[in-house]
């Protein structure tokens, strides 16, 4: 399964980056490397195998409804690249 | 031909645990900006989620009530988008494995007919922020004190077919999470919100393109919101258009609708099982225990208000919709002694003053003990009606207790036939003229005149004369 | 004193051969002349360690010591700690000052150790050379123009040159075992599960581990000692009692069977590399340890399966450095799209930027079942072979790392052969046991090592067999030139 600069392009923008139309080509290549080498994944046999997401069969340990967090937020807008009124600042949102 | 309509829910409840879904912060309702966000709710890098125990047993119990299939390995997972309200840029949710599966509830149509809608499934996952677009001279503010918020997401089959039965399927949820005590019910506070799906057909055609509006937080924006959609797509179809499929925005103070073009933008939300959370085990145990401790639900409410109450089969509806008014309705009752009295009073003069002052009947300034003490002074003769109003609007303003207010006021009414007997005669001898007007009418003529009377002695006794009582001697005494 | 063990700088502490101010004023010493050269701290909390130093000597004084009071160690700069600077290597972190520090690095305090900072690493831990560090590459101290391995290099730099005495790292796909190899020391991933995550930043949840790194199997035991436990904190720490894995080192190895994964052995393997290793088996027979043959059929997918589910949940980890909280923010953003695109770009380095765009395209509508749904099944039969295997064998062992340290750049433009790096050591993190990397001599002067793979919450297991190897051998004790005049 290759993929081209406009598969890299659509890619990019779903993980918001940024990619320069100048290492498009260099991009894809190396991710179709990649992928090359995980598409050895296609010989395996399984049929029947359940997916694992965890190393464990363990279920979720659960914590009880209390509250026990403190207000952190002048800690919080401290590392803030940008902060106001309480809030942190982006750019117009547009709904 | 006409068109057929086909509505599917979403419906965000929001669960009214004491700490989020994923980590130890206060729930905010009006906290400043900020300050109920902990290191979790900011995807602060390195920290983890652990589940709230208490949203996992009211999400269960939610589909117990609903009549639902459980799952017993239920899996959270992640729906990746960016958006500045989201701060792990990814929102945890389920998808594949809901806590809860299919299961339905029942509607009354207003023809008396009754509905089954259809719960495709229903889900755990966590609010994300707010964004704050005033003060902040062309840029946007986050708040993130609601991220992480635990909210179930109820969706319903595509099974209703106008927005009547849309609101009375979703006044019934609310009837029910608020009587299992999930959710506070506040719809003013966003506790619920609506997502509504609508498509129209022909009838017999395949289901037609459907849009989605989003955020609807009351049953009347619902409703006008459905309406005005439905009038769209006939109108674009009719016009010989299509429907595009989106998501769009309703404005209840304009009751108008646009298509929000920057949440169309090819989403691909990548799902995939969290990695940082297990599968969340509900056992036999759990189960049992739900069972065992499950409040009463709005339809057993309702034949329980329907045999010990008497009440007509609206009046049981009303009363036994909201879990609130419920409660405030059998406490007025045990108090005052009189159900049909304390119904009316219920959905009489209190409902009219609490949507008049835009107020909760659980924050409700006459209490049901106050109002059930109102309802016990009427029914003993020591108040009129009439007084009972004035009675209640004194409890409203924080005046004390109806027996205080009656007292303090001297609103008992008057009983004492004597005094009653020389007000009378006083009257009649200081009228002169009118009395042998009145004597000289024929009966038809005399009901009307008597009221001039009866006008006069309530003016006399500030209205406590009992006005049975004063009837009876005006009309002795004027013959 | 460098050239102590953690284990015996411990006893000097008791015996007040040493306070622990001489102590870590002689590491600091050791940082400040050799680390321009190695650069293998991002930060030296030179002030903070003093002040933990006195305290400590304090809290000898009084006789209220814990494990590790008074000894320095290094933390791997993926670990938060609070009001000291977390980069994870990476330009998007340059100016992030913690607001709390990791359940490892608090456990640690807790038992009296002493910070002497933060270490050079891959950027977010992805690598295997530590040369996509936004800090520059950390050099090998066996050999200054080869690489130190990753993505723990920082750690096991400093550590085989002797500039801290032990150090902590994390371990998603070999990144503290792979560099442990070729920097000459013992590191140690633990059973999945065994320590907390908790302000460890998140490469791949379901992958990473924190573990010990050290001069010894001894010295691991007494840090992992000191770092596993269930947190509350973290749903994924498992809440096992934690083993006396000090005691556990005595115990005899007579009889322990050692599996051979003949997939450990391919026919291309440098058969240098496999000699090594055979040798090290080789001693452990003479202990008393009977050897036997198995096999792990689908461990040769261990490495696309890894590539897809490490990417798939880094790029999925890594939405939240988006300009917005913390982090790197790029100059006047446009608009929104704006400030997200050019802030991650900016902030993240070549190999994360491939990573996420290689996992977002595993998830990606129409590719889920192929690549991570597929990666997944894979990642079962995988586990599934380990079982097997541990129903016949108590440990399995060969060579850690295909090769020794290569030489900086020599595989920046092929990503592919760079991954290769870690062919045998992430089937291990796959089916989450527990492994180490121990010494087991050299090649042309480098490095080697030999893995020891326990099953699950065998740590104490593992620990014994390497220390039982240490004490008849002593590669471990080996040297570089470098940093030997002190």
């Amino acid at each position: 399964m290759a993929i081209d600069s406009k598969v890299v392009a659509q890619v990019a923008h779903l993980a918001r980056l940024k990619v320069d139309q100048a290492d498009s080509d260099a991009l894809s290549s190396r991710l179709n490397d990649i992928l090359a080498m995980v598409d050895q994944l296609q010989q395996a046999d399984v049929t029947d195998v359940a997916p694992m997401a965890h190393p464990l069969d363990v279920t979720q340990p659960l914590r009880d409804d209390k509250v026990s967090e403190p207000d952190i937020r002048d800690k919080a807008l401290e590392i803030a690249p940008a902060a106001e009124d309480g809030c942190f600042l982006v750019p117009r949102v547009i709904e | 031909m006409s068109w057929e309509v086909v509505i599917g829910l979403e419906i965000h409840v929001q669960l009214n645990t004491a700490s989020k879904l994923f980590s130890g912060s206060k729930l905010s309702t009006g906290a400043e900006p900020n300050t109920q966000a902990s290191l979790v709710d900011l995807g602060m890098p390195g920290t983890l989620p652990v589940v709230n125990r208490e949203a996992v047993r009211k999400a269960a119990l939610f589909g117990l009530a609903i009549n639902a299939d459980i799952c017993r390995h239920s899996v959270f997972e992640r729906k990746n988008y960016f958006y500045p309200d989201l701060p792990k840029g990814y929102q945890t949710t389920q998808l594949d494995k809901p806590v809860v599966g299919a299961g339905e509830v029942e509607i009354s149509l207003e023809n008396g007919a009754k509905k089954t809608v259809r719960i495709h499934h229903a889900h755990l996952e966590e609010d994300a922020g707010k964004s704050l677009h005033e003060d902040f001279h062309g840029m946007t503010g986050i708040d993130l004190n609601r991220a992480g918020t635990p909210l179930i997401e109820v969706v319903t089959e595509p099974d209703m077919s106008n927005a009547e039965e849309a609101v009375a399927f979703a006044r019934k949820l609310h009837a029910i999470v608020t009587s299992i005590g999930i959710c506070d019910g506040d719809m003013s506070q966003g506790n619920m919100r609506f997502d509504v799906n609508v498509s129209i057909r022909k009838p017999g055609d395949p289901l037609g393109t459907r849009t989605e509006t989003k955020n609807l937080n009351s049953f009347r924006f619902m409703e006008r919101a459905i309406k005005l959609e439905v009038e769209r797509q006939i109108d674009v179809l009719e016009d010989g258009g299509s429907i595009v499929q989106e998501t769009r925005l309703y404005n209840g103070d304009t009751h108008t609708a646009r298509s929000m073009r920057s949440k169309e933008d090819a989403n691909d939300y990548r799902y995939f099982p969290c990695p940082d959370l297990l599968p969340v085990e509900i056992t036999d145990a759990d189960l049992d225990a739900l069972k065992a401790a499950m409040p009463e639900l709005p339809d057993t409410r309702k034949s329980r208000f329907l045999a010990d109450y008497q009440l007509s089969e609206y009046d049981a509806d009303l009363l036994s919709g909201d879990l609130a008014t419920a409660v405030f309705f059998e406490a007025a009752t045990k108090a005052g002694g009189d159900a049909k009295l304390a119904a009316n009073w219920v959905m009489g003069e209190l409902a009219a003053k609490l949507n008049a002052e835009e107020k909760s009947i659980a924050n409700s300034p006459v209490t049901a003990e106050q109002l059930g003490q109102l309802i016990a002074r009427l029914k003993d003769g020591t108040i009129s009606s009439k007084i009972a109003k004035q009675v209640f609007e004194a409890c409203w303003a924080g005046e004390g207790d109806p027996d205080t207010v009656i007292e303090a006021k001297g609103l008992k009414q008057m009983s004492d036939s004597g005094e009653l007997e020389k007000i009378v005669d006083d009257i009649i001898a200081n009228n002169g003229p009118q009395v042998e007007d009145y004597r000289s009418s024929d009966d038809a003529k005399k009901k009307k005149k008597i009221g001039f009377f009866v006008g006069q002695a309530m003016k006399v006794t500030q209205g406590k004369a009992n006005p049975q009582q004063l009837n009876q001697l005006l009309k002795e005494k004027l013959g | 004193m460098h050239t102590k063990t953690l284990t015996e700088l411990k006893t000097g502490l008791a015996n007040g051969d040493f306070s622990s101010r001489e102590l870590t004023e002689h590491f600091l010493a050791r940082i400040k002349q050799h680390d321009g050269e190695l650069n293998s701290f991002i930060t030296v909390t030179e002030a903070q360690a003093l002040a933990q130093a006195d305290a400590a000597d304090q809290a000898i004084a009084a006789g209220q010591g814990g494990l590790l009071t008074g000894l320095p160690i290094a933390h791997k700069d993926i670990f938060c700690t609070e009001g000291v600077r977390t980069s994870c290597g990476s330009k998007m972190l340059d100016t992030f000052i913690a607001p709390y520090t990791a359940t490892v690095v608090e456990k640690m305090a807790s038992e009296g150790a002493v910070m002497l900072g933060k270490t050079n690493m891959d950027e977010f831990a992805m690598g295997s050379s530590n040369e996509t560090s936004y800090y520059g590459p950390v050099k090998n101290p066996w050999d200054l123009e080869r690489v130190p391995g990753g993505s723990s290099g920082g750690a096991a730099a400093c550590l085989g040159a002797r500039l801290a005495p032990a150090a902590t790292g994390t371990d998603t796909g070999g990144s503290i075992r792979q560099p442990a190899a070729l920097n000459n020391i013992t590191g140690l991933k633990p059973t999945y599960g065994r320590v907390s995550r908790w302000g460890m930043i998140a490469f791949a949840s379901s992958l990473d581990q924190a573990g010990p790194m050290g001069q010894s199997a001894e010295d691991c035991a007494l840090m992992l000692q000191a770092m596993a436990g269930h947190d509350h904190r973290d749903s994924t720490s498992l809440n096992e009692k934690v083993d006396d894995y000090l005691g556990a080192l005595k115990d005899d190895i007579n009889g322990l069977t050692i599996g051979i994964p003949e997939e450990f052995f391919p026919d291309t393997l440098d058969g240098a590399i496999a000699d090594n290793s055979r040798e090290a088996i080789r001693e452990l027979k003479k202990l008393g340890a009977r050897v036997v043959s198995v096999s792990l059929p689908s461990i040769k997918l261990s490495v696309p399966a890894y590539y897809v589910i490490a990417p798939a949940e880094a790029s999925s980890n890594l939405s939240r450095f988006d300009g917005v909280r913390f982090g790197h923010r790029c100059d006047d953003p446009q608009d929104l799209e704006d400030l997200y695109k050019r802030s991650r770009s900016e902030g993240f380095g070549d190999e994360v930027k491939r990573r996420i765009l290689v996992g977002t395209y595993a998830l990606s509508a129409g590719y889920y079942d192929a690549y991570y749904r597929r990666a997944q099944q894979v990642r079962r039969l995988i586990r599934d072979d380990f079982a097997r295997a541990f129903e016949k064998v108590d440990v399995l062992m060969g060579p850690t790392a295909p090769e020794t340290a290569f030489k900086l750049g020599a595989k920046k433009d092929d990503p592919v052969s760079m991954y290769m790096a870690d062919v045998f050591t992430i089937g291990v993190n796959l089916a989450g046991l527990p492994a180490l990397s121990m010494p087991t001599g050299f090649i042309n002067g480098l490095p080697t090592g030999t893995q020891v793979i326990g099953n699950y919450f065998r740590e104490g297991q593992i620990l014994n067999v390497a220390h039982k190897y240490q004490q008849a051998t002593d590669w471990h004790r080996q040297l570089p030139a470098f940093g030997g005049e002190q």
